[in-house]
């Protein structure tokens, strides 16, 4: 083998090892990183870790938003008309949150509460994510969303 | 070797798109309605055109389409010449979803009122136990009141080709 | 009447574009020079009638034409003059008419500025564009078409345009991204033109790199608006979110970036062919791929505002022809391309190589990350979410590898580069840049940083290895003007692009680290102490703006107890759709920006405030507009705009091997 062809053979086995090796990490960076999500009634039977961070969506549940009135702590109950989760939240919502309105919720379980350290709320009128619908419609209650409603 | 090499990105290509093909039919924006093969939800409502009270015992004996439509809603305007045509076929109902009467009336007074009825539905509750996201949608329901389909967006010609009527044809 | 020439004009550029995909290809296929001659003319043509169509929907827009249903989904009659015309492009049909003229735009670039170049390539070239303006063209018209009409009854007003795209950054914004992304069309054809004729040489290097630099610098400045649209219009004062959409277009600008440094090595030297030309390929090809993932909802993000999935179906066949196509013609024609010439292991070509590899692995990186929540839904693994944290943890040692290429990189020399004198000024200016690095953090407020001292250490770095590789460029061809007239553009331009990046590094590593934030409850009267500054509430009004209703805060702030500026932060919300907005007040300044900025009313009068001091955050958009600018001067070398005949005697020339 001429020396060109071995340098070249030698780039490529570098390149496509390299590559290889990157990929994995990359793949291990993501193994660690990604956010699992799950719905309040996973949450409910105790199917999500705690201490990991995870997502939750579904809908702000009707009249459970209360406000600390010195501060910017907020709690209120994310449902899927199944289970109600109780989430605390520390920060400004965003401009969208709304009572009985979709919410993606970003955060960790910390002693039977959900503590948020990001809330998401749909982005217009016409848009759920695509998280809160998975969750409504696990929980086959679309069709009963104002079952509870007095 | 190189020979070989040359041939790697369309094959990560063609995984990819796989995977892209895939994640179409997994689309989040078509939600499947919880109600595909339910009956229609109960409801107290009024008419918006005589004011008189409405139930569900009062929508059609037979196959019909339940279009949500507001006249805040840009797209109802363009589907529904459409809609007058088909209302001829079949019985075409109306849910006018969180609307105030006035605009409405005068919509329907302007464009024509192809509507057997006119469920008036100001706060969305019956939008919301259909699982309405916005306006349009419409959903084809059979001569029983189960729901077989919900469409998102405007109804048309290939809307109506592509989707209503494999349906319709199944529970005629 | 008016729109219906819109739409003819564009039913004419659709067929003149299917000329222009079929004409010049048959007649170089069957070598009949009259064929090829269509190119120039048909290019221009379809400029010409896009151009016409684009015209007519912005008229549509002034004129308040709302039988026209794109116009009535998106304007309004209070809707200002200046929205109402980057409304244009401000939805989904619209944008797309936007990409088409910019293709078509482009290709009327080649046809003008193509006289160095044999007629049957740059016929080649323009028959490549051509098909993928068939591709774009096809879609608008048959699922896309922005001058459907609703009649016989128009409605008397329009929905408005969505309140975030309210915004002077969104005029500018698109179409800078966009002559990014549909630029690196023109690589794109020139690699497949040479693919098609099997000229595999390193001429088509030297055609495509000014029109890739310039590509790159559009994008460039197209995603750096983007980010700084998204700092103040948005609302919370991020200024990169990896959402899909950025990432989008993040991938085609890392890959176009390794593609510039490629051809650098493919023209001067002839080496890296087949890589470059698979580069070439790639930049596009990921273009388009951000296309579909932004146009199709297969990603949801933040602003994706289209989303449909017929359209979907659509792009993703239009994407297989195209990569599919290209990639198999790739596969077909590269297996034979020779690679001449050798390269030592420590040389200007192995840094390149390096700086390939790292680019390749970042973008990589980024599109494994965005597309890694679609691989596991397809898969049946539920829904999950990839956060910035992943993208950091990946970037941030990815970037310092790069940088210590970047130092490197321009002091080697070409071939063969292993002489230790000539990288020894990097040890004196690694040394400065450690123990100015190092001194740094302690000179701020708060606990002492170690990621601080490395991110201005690599900043700084950069920043005087090419200050240096400057100064040794004037001892060279002794003084600042001789150099600056007789160095290649190019040069000058990568000491920009290059002093630019240092400058976006600082920026982001400051407004990382120390960032000062507070998020708190406030009402008339109220103060907060915020590093120097004391902010204080002391009005809060309705103010009727054209299209919208706003809560007005006023803030005084206060520097050492002298009143220093009164800002005014609004939460508006717009009538129309009924959208709510945070307006931001900020105050940029060349070392921090002070950012105040509404959240929503708590009772009482009181409202949620969020008061930050960022750090050197301007400095990011500074160094990003500097990298900018290095490729707009790069294009300027007189050897682009010279004849054939020059161009073939260069190719032989000096730095070329023999």
């Amino acid at each position: 083998m001429n020396p060109k062809r071995k340098q070249r053979l030698l780039i490529i086995l570098g390149l496509v090892s390299g590559l290889g090796i990157a990929v994995g990490l990359v793949m291990y960076a993501l193994s660690q990183n990604i956010n699992l999500f799950f719905t309040p009634t996973q949450i409910a039977k105790g199917e999500a870790p705690s201490a990991q961070m995870i997502r939750v969506g579904g809908m702000v549940a009707d009249g459970t938003v209360d406000r600390d009135p010195q501060s910017l702590k907020v709690a209120f109950d994310v449902t899927d008309f199944d289970h109600n989760v109780r989430v605390t939240y520390e920060g400004i919502l965003p401009d969208l949150f709304r009572e009985g309105q979709g919410v993606v919720v970003q955060g960790r379980i910390h002693s039977g509460q959900f503590v948020a350290s990001e809330v998401l709320a749909k982005h217009d009128e016409n848009y759920m994510p695509p998280e809160v619908t998975e969750a409504l419609r696990q929980s086959g209650k679309l069709d009963q969303m104002m079952g509870g409603q007095k | 070797m190189n020979r070989l090499m040359v041939w790697l990105p369309l094959c990560i290509f063609a995984i990819l798109v796989g995977f892209f093909f895939k994640g179409l039919s997994l689309n989040p924006n078509e939600q499947p309605s919880a109600l595909i093969g339910q009956p229609f939800p109960v409801f107290g409502l009024t008419d918006l055109m005589t004011g008189e009270r409405l139930t569900r015992e009062q929508l059609p004996r037979q196959p019909y389409l339940l279009n949500v439509w507001a006249s805040w809603c840009i797209t109802c305007q363009v589907e529904h010449p459409y809609l007058t045509q088909l209302s001829k076929q079949m019985p075409v109902v109306g849910l006018n979803y969180k609307d105030t009467e006035t605009a409405a009336k005068n919509w329907l007074a302007k464009l024509g009122d192809p509507y057997a009825l006119q469920i008036f539905d100001p706060t969305g509750r019956l939008g919301l136990d259909l699982g309405v996201a916005g306006a349009p949608e419409t959903f084809l329901v059979d001569s029983k009141g189960v729901i077989h389909l919900r469409i998102q967006g405007e109804v048309n010609d290939r809307v109506y080709a592509k989707k209503i009527q494999p349906v319709l044809e199944t529970i005629q | 009447m008016i729109p219906e020439i819109g739409h003819f004009a564009l039913v004419l550029a659709f067929a003149v574009s299917i000329c222009l995909a079929v004409f010049p290809l048959y007649g170089y296929l069957t070598s009949q020079d009259g064929f090829c001659a269509t190119a120039k003319p048909l290019a221009l043509m379809q400029g010409l009638a896009l151009a016409v169509a684009f015209g007519v929907l912005m008229y549509g827009f002034l004129a308040h034409d709302f039988s026209v249903k794109y116009v009535a989904d998106n304007s309004n009659l209070d809707l200002p003059w200046h929205f109402r015309m980057s409304a244009v492009w401000g939805a989904h049909e619209g944008s797309l008419l936007l990409w088409a003229l910019i293709l078509a735009f482009w290709g009327v670039a080649v046809a003008l500025f193509s006289r160095g170049i044999p007629d049957h390539m740059s016929a080649l070239v323009l028959s490549v564009m051509g098909m993928i303006s068939v591709g774009f063209l096809a879609f608008m018209l048959f699922t896309s078409n922005p001058f459907v009409r609703i009649l016989p009854f128009a409605p008397g007003n329009g929905a408005d345009l969505n309140p975030l795209l309210q915004d002077p950054g969104l005029i500018f914004h698109p179409p800078m991204l966009y002559m990014g992304y549909v630029g690196l069309s023109v690589a794109f054809a020139f690699a497949m033109a040479s693919l098609i004729s099997g000229q595999l040489d390193a001429t088509w290097a030297r055609w495509s790199r000014p029109w890739t630099t310039v590509a790159w610098a559009f994008l460039t400045l197209g995603i750096a608006l983007g980010s700084w649209w998204a700092y103040y219009e948005l609302g919370w004062g991020g200024w990169w979110f990896w959402d899909p959409v950025e990432n989008a277009s993040l991938i085609p600008w890392l890959v176009a970036t390794a593609l510039m440094h490629s051809l650098a090595v493919t023209e001067k030297r002839g080496l890296f062919r087949s890589w470059t030309l698979l580069l070439a390929i790639a930049a596009f090809s990921l273009s388009l791929l951000g296309t579909f993932l932004v146009r199709s909802g297969v990603l949801t993000s933040v602003h994706a505002f289209a989303n449909d999935p017929e359209r979907g179906v659509f792009i993703l066949g239009f994407l297989v022809i195209v990569i599919g196509g290209s990639l198999t013609l790739y596969a077909l024609r590269a297996g034979k391309v020779s690679e001449p010439g050798e390269f030592g292991w420590i040389s200007r070509e192995s840094f390149l190589l390096f700086n390939n590899l790292v680019l390749t692995v970042m973008a990589v990186s980024v599109l494994l990350g965005t597309l890694y929540p679609l691989l596991v839904d397809a898969v049946g693994g539920g829904k999950v979410s990839v956060g910035p944290p992943f993208f950091n943890a990946v970037f941030v040692p990815l970037t310092a590898i790069l940088i210590s290429g970047m130092a490197f990189g321009p002091l080697a020399k070409w071939r063969q580069s292993d002489d230790p004198k000539l990288y020894r000024p990097l040890i004196i200016t690694l040394i400065v840049s450690v123990l100015v690095g190092l001194g740094w953090p302690s000179l701020l407020a708060g606990s002492y940083s170690i990621s601080t001292a490395i991110g201005v250490t690599m900043a700084l770095w950069l920043a005087i290895a090419t200050v240096v590789d400057f100064k040794k460029k004037v001892g060279l061809y002794g003084g600042l003007t001789t150099t600056l007239a007789r160095v290649e553009k190019g040069m000058i331009g990568m000491w920009f692009a290059h002093f630019g990046l240092a400058v976006m590094i600082l920026g982001v590593v400051m407004v990382e680290n120390h960032t000062e934030h507070r998020d708190l409850r406030m009402g008339v009267g109220d103060a907060q102490r915020l590093g120097n500054y004391n902010v204080r509430m002391t009005d809060l009004a309705v103010i009727n703006g054209p299209n919208y209703v706003a809560d007005q805060a006023t803030f005084e702030i206060y520097e050492d107890d002298q009143l220093f500026k009164t800002v005014t932060p609004q939460k508006r919300r717009y009538d129309a759709s009924g959208m709510v907005m945070t307006e931001a007040s900020i105050d940029s300044g060349l070392m921090r920006d002070l950012y105040i900025a509404m959240g929503e009313p708590l009772g009482d009068g009181d409202w949620a405030v969020r008061l930050s001091v960022k750090p050197f955050v301007d400095w990011i958009w500074a160094g990003a507009f500097l990298m900018g600018l290095g490729g707009f001067i790069s294009i300027m070398d007189r050897r682009y705009r010279q004849k054939l005949e020059v161009k073939k005697d260069e190719a032989s020339g000096e730095e070329a091997p023999a």
